[in-house]
């Protein structure tokens, strides 16, 4: 074997077929990676839901599944309302200016979070790691809160905590507020979620 | 090709049929080279019954794995009831699927002991280092053949806990949404990623897991079994070229093994009919509640082989971000200042550090913590390049280091339970210095295995019949 000559016309003719086999095989396992997105009928199950808030009292929450994710669409109270700008101090992102492409569209990009003062709608998903946080909408001292509790959300995982306007407090291991999704009025009452004048599905 | 073989004239029947195979499948040769005349040193203790057990315990698995897929329904819309179905219908399904939960946490036990082991007795060190590095495959395989079918069961840990895990990869910078959104198949956690994950639990990973069994032991066989001493019986063999220490595999350590599985099965069916949940730590309670996508349970905790990985990506907050910059700057002068380099080794070295630390400081935490549990079972594939003692075995190093392996096996138990509870500031100062812990045994190996004088290594193994 090895006292034999090299024929080099045959190598560079292995070495070309050998790259070209290989070409072929990264091809062949380009609709095998590609049938881990999503298909086609969950793209679909993306489309937009309505939400009737008609009967909707003030303090109280109501959630709908869009893309399998609870939406939240909270009335608030006046008083709820107007302790909101009272917790900026102690907010990570008070003005919700992280990720803005993301999680906060133009219209939602105020105190309140939302395009009707009084009316909230997030995904309730923890930014931290995907669990849903529960309401703590009473204020004051209560167990894992702090004494000045003014109202708001915790998750129960890893235990960060929002305001009334789904914002993450400072020093907390959710890094983002919660995501406002796209969403926009059909009536007063009627509410269209996934879909706005921008993000047309 | 070898030479065609006649059976002898006066040969039995079965002779004959032997010769027969032979001649067209090396059966003799197979039996002889792993057991008849494999020649394992006769001084094994206790710690060497995990390797066959592990085995079995796979052998379990496959098993009950088979039986179970038979009535399993891998439908988001009908997973959880067909456990149920299992659990209650089906005649014997309850102890097919308790074998199969049971065994997953029976698997862990014996693998970690099995690690233990060859942490203990240097089994990874030089000519072993493949068998190792095997048996860290076979390590993640098992880890990722939980994971998975921990989701099958379709129960509210089942799915918040995939739900958790596969948002950890959308903390990897700039690909990490897109990352999830690939494993997951769906915006959120559904039926597409229960399918993939049934498919890879039953197919995909088995079949790795197998090849690298096979590996793991053609690797051993290869080389030879370590031994408590540390002490190659190779290099002592008789006029035949059999180790003057070893003995047949078969019948001394079959029968052995054999011992080793009647105390497993009396423990293991202990367990399997008094208490199979384990507690809760086996199965946990909340997964016997159906998977609820828009409710999250109070409390969410891995099982427990996962618990120890578990603390360190909860422990690695802001605050450990910079002990961990803190620790690379200090490692970095250090290393300027002493490690000996020319000029260009220390601009070199610098400028690593403070793009390291730079980095550090650019992530979020959250990916951090993604990057040091993974870390944490990396770090082992290194391990036969880490450990520079001079000799292999415990028994022979400085005294000093058995305390060194008992502060880091606390630690992994004390980070496995704290992982297992909700979290607490005091908890979580606790991981953080587990994690450190854990980290320093490995990283600064290099260093304090070579401390200490160590006590003179004998020529044969140590041995005195019972």
């Amino acid at each position: 074997m090895s006292d034999q000559q090299i024929d080099s016309g045959k190598r560079t003719w292995l070495i070309a077929s050998s790259c070209a086999g290989a070409v072929g095989a990264v091809g062949a396992a380009v609709p095998f990676v590609g049938s881990f997105e999503p298909s086609e009928r969950a793209r679909a199950a993306g489309a937009p839901v309505e939400a009737d808030i008609g009967g909707l009292k003030p303090g109280e929450k109501m959630t709908v599944e869009w893309r399998g994710k609870p939406v939240w669409i909270v009335r608030r109270t006046p008083e709820q309302i107007a302790e909101l700008p009272k917790n900026d101090a102690l907010l990570a992102d008070p003005q919700s200016k992280r990720n803005q492409a993301e999680l906060t569209p133009e219209y939602a990009r105020n105190e309140h979070r939302s395009r009707k003062p009084e009316i909230l709608v997030v995904v309730g998903i923890c930014t931290h790691l995907g669990c849903s946080p529960s309401d703590k909408f009473v204020a004051g001292p209560q167990p894992s809160l702090p004494d000045n509790w003014p109202g708001g959300f915790l998750c129960p995982c890893h235990g960060s905590t929002f305001d009334m306007a789904a914002r993450v407090y400072k020093d907390k291991p959710a890094p983002d507020n919660l995501e406002v999704p796209p969403h926009m009025y059909l009536t007063d009452s009627r509410i269209l979620i996934g879909e706005d004048e921008k993000n047309k599905v | 090709m070898a030479a065609y073989k006649e059976a002898p004239a006066d040969a039995t029947a079965a002779q004959k049929l032997l010769v027969w195979v032979d001649n067209r499948f090396p059966l003799s040769k197979l039996y002889n080279e792993h057991m008849g005349e494999y020649y394992a040193p006769k001084n094994f203790n206790f710690w060497y019954v995990f390797g066959s057990l592990a085995m079995l315990v796979l052998v379990i698995q496959i098993v009950t794995g088979i039986f179970l897929v038979m009535h399993y329904k891998p439908d988001a819309s009908l997973a959880f009831a067909s456990v149920e179905y299992i659990m209650r219908d089906v005649p014997g399904g309850w102890i097919i699927r308790y074998m199969h939960s049971t065994g997953a946490s029976a698997f862990f036990i014996v693998v970690y002991l099995h690690m233990f082991r060859g942490l203990l007795y240097g089994s990874y060190r030089k000519p072993r280092e493949l068998v190792w590095i095997f048996g860290c495959g076979i390590f993640l395989c098992l880890m990722a053949e939980a994971f998975m079918g921990y989701l099958l069961p379709w129960g509210q840990m089942s799915y918040w806990g995939a739900q958790v895990i596969v948002n950890l990869f959308s903390a990897v910078p700039f690909v990490g949404p897109d990352l999830s959104l690939l494993i997951r198949g769906d915006y959120v956690v559904g039926d597409a990623t229960l399918n993939r994950f049934f498919s890879f639990h039953v197919i995909a990973v088995p079949l790795v897991l197998l090849g690298l069994v096979a590996a793991h032991i053609i690797a051993l066989h290869e080389v030879g079994s370590n031994n408590p001493d540390g002490v190659e019986i190779k290099e002592k063999k008789d006029a035949k070229g059999v180790p003057l220490d070893g003995i047949p595999f078969h019948p001394y350590y079959t029968v052995h093994d054999i011992y080793a599985v009647c105390v497993f099965l009396m423990i293991f069916t202990a367990v399997l009919f008094f208490a199979p949940e384990g507690g809760g730590y086996f199965l946990e309670f909340n997964n016997f509640i159906e998977a609820n996508p828009l409710k999250t349970p109070p409390h969410i905790a891995p099982v427990w082989y996962f618990t120890p990985y578990y603390s360190m990506l909860r422990a690695t907050t802001d605050l450990m971000v910079n002990i961990l910059a803190a620790i690379l700057a200090i490692a970095g002068v250090l290393g300027i200042v002493k490690g000996g380099f020319g000029g260009l080794g220390k601009i070199v070295l610098g400028v690593a550090v403070i793009v390291a630390v730079a980095l550090l400081k650019t992530f979020d935490a959250k990916f951090w913590g993604v990057v040091v549990m993974g870390g944490a079972v990396i770090v082992l594939f290194f391990l036969p390049w880490l450990d520079r003692s001079p000799v292999k075995s415990i028994r022979y190093r400085p005294s000093w280091h058995k305390y060194v392996y008992l502060v880091f096996v606390l630690f992994f138990l004390v980070l496995g339970y704290l992982g297992s509870q909700p979290p607490s500031t005091v908890g979580n100062y606790v991981s953080q210095l587990g994690t450190l812990v854990y980290f320093g045994f490995f990283l600064l190996m290099p260093w304090w295995s070579r401390m200490g004088s160590p006590s003179p290594v004998p020529e044969r193994v140590v041995y005195a019949a019972h």
